[in-house]
């Protein structure tokens, strides 16, 4: 097939929307595989249509994304504006592509509307805006930016007793920003047990991996001597992800620290662990085999599991 | 209330960081959702009162200024209004891409508040000099830059500072100043206030330059210079209106302020200058890092003492 410009036809995803509440955690579970294939499948589209964005990243993240907004957040279309709505940030901004498609999926934003996805004069620029995109919390873009507003966040949650929650995802890469360090100070100062950051922990940046570059290692023992409480999950596996991101906090007065341990590119095989596809495009061949890939796995398979994961280090 | 004379150099003067904890104090017990946000800088923000009558509502996140403003922006998405207070230095060179990304660009009602600015701490030297900060935050855009002359001045800003929604930074001056404005003084951006009127020359200043533009005036109207004075706390949006009629009316303009003479109010003057009617400019701050010296000897030495300011001006008409 030959390549166009993005458009409505582009735009087929299904809106997903939420279960209802009591839902069994098998209905949850799947609810949010078939969310995550569905967005990859559209965000596979924009990316390609569009002829930019971060495919790699957004692939690693997406399975995070479909579980927050999926079954964890409180947090709607309706809800979008209210105080006590939890709040989502994203510090790793660059993937707004994943953010967008999820948005839509959930019902933030009108599926068709991310055929303007980097348009001239398009809301959903290439990195988030919040005064432009219904959802999106902070402007984030550069590095390192989340997590502080996160816990500002947080502090204003303690500050009024509310029972409200602050997620942030931040990239493994982004880590070595210095003021994520100093949040994570003030975070755990500030006893922020109702904050959790969850870190997609792809092991490679722009254009190498983290180990290569400013190794983050051990990122575990790292966040535990800063005061977190820290937790170790397949970040592919949405029945993990759905139980711990539910689950916090998991020690009181202590913020948690979920690492996700992913695969940039998860799960199209040509793509996934492999650096070129931080921000490359498909060529015509290469968009038919990743969407052949992920219309037929239904279920997206695992390409590695946490074992196998600290095996590599 | 004091009206300005001749003798305002020999009036008393006032610390605006005074001004500035007992106003924060005011507002904080008027409205809930004030908070103060520091980097350690209680003290040298005076917010130590604070912190006693609202042990709660002063944030400190330690020595780490990034951090600081980005809680501030998250603080401000949680429905609080944080008045972020630390050395401007620190504040605006360290914080500078959370000032642009979370507060200007995200449009987070948040209030930056930088202390000691421009070379108020003297001897400690350029690190410590926060001569860049109207620069800097001049060219981020849906930023207001207010630069208060007086105590008056300090609290008016802040006032009207917390009842708007949006991202704000005053200058809250350490080196001593008299009062200038009377005790009604209500802050409006945008606006220049008339000191003084004149039609040979025109001094344009704020801060703790504008009562030595004011004795400046005085000395040349001894010798029968009639230099008009505008007040322009507000840097950004700045009173395009006055300026051009200062262009227009007087023989030139000469700006007199505790900063860089790259990018400050006198950056700001000349560009509006040049596009509206250009007209001679003169442009008196701190062109360099500064040799060691106090905070006074400083000024002096940049022109920025009222013979300074008078000495420039009499060059410009001449």
């Amino acid at each position: 097939m030959s390549k166009a410009a993005l458009s409505v036809e582009h735009t087929t995803m299904p809106l997903l929307g939420r279960l209802p509440a009591h839902s069994s955690r098998a209905e949850q579970v799947a609810h949010i595989a078939e969310a995550a294939r569905q967005i990859r499948i559209q965000d596979l589209k924009l990316v390609y249509h569009a002829g930019a964005g971060h495919i790699g990243g957004d692939f690693s993240a997406i399975d995070i994304l479909a579980t927050l907004y999926g079954a964890v957040l409180e947090i709607g279309p309706e809800t979008v504006a209210d105080p006590e709505r939890d709040r989502f940030i994203l510090s790793k901004g660059h993937v707004a592509g994943a953010l967008y498609t999820t948005l839509a999926a959930f019902g933030f934003l009108p599926i068709t509307e991310l055929a303007t996805f980097l348009k001239p004069l398009s809301a959903l620029n290439g990195h988030p805006n919040r005064t432009k995109v219904a959802g999106v919390e902070a402007n984030t873009g550069p590095l390192g930016h989340g997590l502080p507003i996160a816990v500002g966040h947080a502090l204003s949650a303690k500050l009024d007793v509310s029972l409200r929650r602050t997620y942030v995802l931040v990239g493994d890469g982004e880590l070595q920003e210095g003021s994520n360090w100093e949040a994570m100070m003030a975070a755990s100062q500030y006893q922020l047990d109702r904050l959790t950051v969850i870190v997609d922990r792809n092991r490679l940046q722009q254009g190498a991996t983290t180990k290569e570059t400013n190794d983050l290692d051990p990122l575990p023992e790292k966040a535990a001597a800063f005061g977190f409480a820290v937790v170790e999950v397949n970040g592919h596996d949405h029945g993990e992800l759905l139980d711990v991101l539910s689950a916090v906090p998991f020690r009181p007065g202590k913020p948690t620290f979920v690492i996700a341990h992913t695969h940039k590119g998860h799960p199209v095989s040509f793509m996934s662990n492999n650096v070129a596809w931080h921000h490359k495009v498909p060529n015509p061949a290469e968009y038919q085999q990743a969407m052949t890939e992920l219309e037929t796995v239904g279920q997206p398979r695992l390409a590695v599991s946490p074992r196998l994961d600290k095996e590599l280090r | 209330m004091t009206v300005v004379d001749t003798s305002i150099a020999d009036q008393p003067r006032y610390d605006c960081r005074d001004a500035y904890v007992e106003t924060l104090a005011e507002l904080a017990h008027e409205d809930h959702r004030i908070v103060g946000v520091v980097n350690d800088s209680v003290g040298s923000s005076k917010l130590n009162s604070f912190r006693k009558a609202f042990p709660d509502r002063l944030i400190n996140v330690g020595i780490a200024e990034q951090d600081m403003v980005g809680v501030a922006s998250g603080l401000a998405n949680g429905g609080r209004i944080p008045f972020v207070s630390a050395a401007s230095c620190f504040l605006t060179a360290r914080a500078l891409e959370q000032i642009k990304a979370d507060v200007a660009y995200s449009n987070t009602n948040v209030k930056l508040c930088g202390m000691s600015p421009g070379v108020a701490y003297g001897e400690l030297g350029p690190t410590h000099h926060s001569i860049e900060d109207i620069a800097w935050l001049r060219a981020i855009s849906g930023m207001t830059i207010i630069v208060p002359a007086d105590p008056v001045e300090t609290a008016a800003a802040l006032r009207w500072a917390a009842a708007v929604d949006g991202p704000v930074f005053i200058r809250v001056s350490r080196m001593s100043v008299p009062q200038v404005y009377p005790d009604s003084y209500t802050f409006e951006p945008g606006k220049a206030i008339t000191m003084r009127a004149g039609n040979d020359v025109t001094l344009i200043s704020n801060g703790t330059v504008l009562w030595r533009a004011m004795v400046a005036a005085e000395q040349l109207a001894a010798e029968g210079i009639s230099a008009r004075v505008l007040s322009m706390p507000s840097v950004k949006p700045l009173d395009v209106e006055a300026v051009v009629a200062a262009a227009e009316q007087t023989a030139g303009i000469v700006t007199a302020e505790e900063s860089t003479i790259a990018g400050g109010l006198g950056g700001a003057v000349a560009e509006t200058v040049v596009q509206h009617h250009p007209a001679r400019v003169s442009i008196l701050g701190i062109p360099e890092f500064a040799p060691t010296g106090s905070a006074g000897y400083l000024l002096d030495r940049y022109g920025l003492s009222p013979e300074g300011i008078a000495d420039t001006a009499r060059r410009l008409v001449s």
